[in-house]
């Protein structure tokens, strides 16, 4: 597999995981849990562009970080834990915090100069143009 | 402590699903934070992808339920050709115990997050005896 993930600062994300599979199967099959890599993405693709999408709630699209060489791309972020005070209880930590950096194989080498990223409901969306060379070219056949 | 940890639990699927949906496709169970203070207790659920319009909050009973419905949309004339991740409804539902204010609930939804706040009714005061040693 090309996939490749870390994660960083949060020591209770393998008990949470845990938790998580032991909840989903006492609670049957109805209801989903998320999948327990962080964080998951998806890889649209057209003959031009390909376009990653990836759920993650509770950031800014300042804290993402994004960088391609050929047809790899590497995305990192991060996202603060909660801040409790000592008048304050984290009665239930479920939510995923702290580093992740995720490298990711695209369909085709893109041009690192043309990417754009957009930041909506939690949901970030990285367009990533093909490379001009790396595009299909059509011969035509000279008829004679 | 137990006592805290026994202010909002969990409901099993099981009772929730007892109401039967009419839209298709899947629903995940949120991940959810809850801060417990002094006068209130603050939910984070984990919601990305849908909007402030599509997310019902209700409060039957002792039973407070959280649906939100997805509008996130696929990119158009793109095939998907990786795929971790599959996006559907959500949906969760806590009891609440007798220590919170059921008129005063607040919510807003951003960046994915949908944070409640559940304040706490006004404790009754333990009353102080001074006794006086002669």
């Amino acid at each position: 597999m090309d996939i490749r993930y870390m994660l960083g600062g949060n020591p209770f994300e393998e008990m949470n995981r845990l938790r998580n599979e032991m909840d989903h199967l006492f609670n049957g099959f109805n209801t989903l849990r998320r999948p327990a890599v962080y964080p998951a993405v998806n890889i649209w693709s057209n003959k031009d562009k390909a376009i990653l999408t990836a759920e993650l709630p509770g950031y800014d699209l300042k804290d993402f970080n994004a960088s391609v060489i050929d047809d790899t791309l590497v995305l990192t972020g991060e996202r603060e834990s909660l801040k409790t005070s000592d008048k304050e209880a984290l009665q239930r930590n479920e939510r995923m915090t702290g580093k992740f950096e995720k490298q990711v194989r695209l369909p085709f080498p893109v041009d690192a100069n043309k990417i754009e990223a957009t930041y909506n409901d939690g949901v970030l969306n990285i367009t990533l143009p093909r490379k001009e060379e790396d595009k299909p070219r059509k011969i035509t056949i000279k008829a004679n | 402590m137990e006592a805290l940890k026994n202010k909002i639990q969990k409901r099993d699927s099981e009772a929730v699903d007892t109401v039967e949906r009419t839209r298709s496709g899947k629903v995940f169970v949120p991940a959810v934070d809850i801060l417990d203070s002094d006068d209130h207790l603050t939910l984070y659920a984990d919601m990305p992808g849908c909007e402030k319009t599509s997310i019902d909050i209700t409060l039957e009973n002792n039973v407070l339920s959280i649906q939100g419905n997805i509008c996130w949309q696929p990119p158009k004339d793109y095939e998907l050709v990786f795929n971790e991740y599959e996006v559907g409804d959500y949906r969760r539902a806590f009891t609440l115990d007798e220590s919170i204010d059921r008129e005063k609930i607040e919510a807003d939804y951003n960046n994915g997050v949908l944070r409640l706040t559940l304040p706490k009714l006004e404790p009754a005061k333990p009353k102080k005896i001074a006794v006086k040693f002669s």
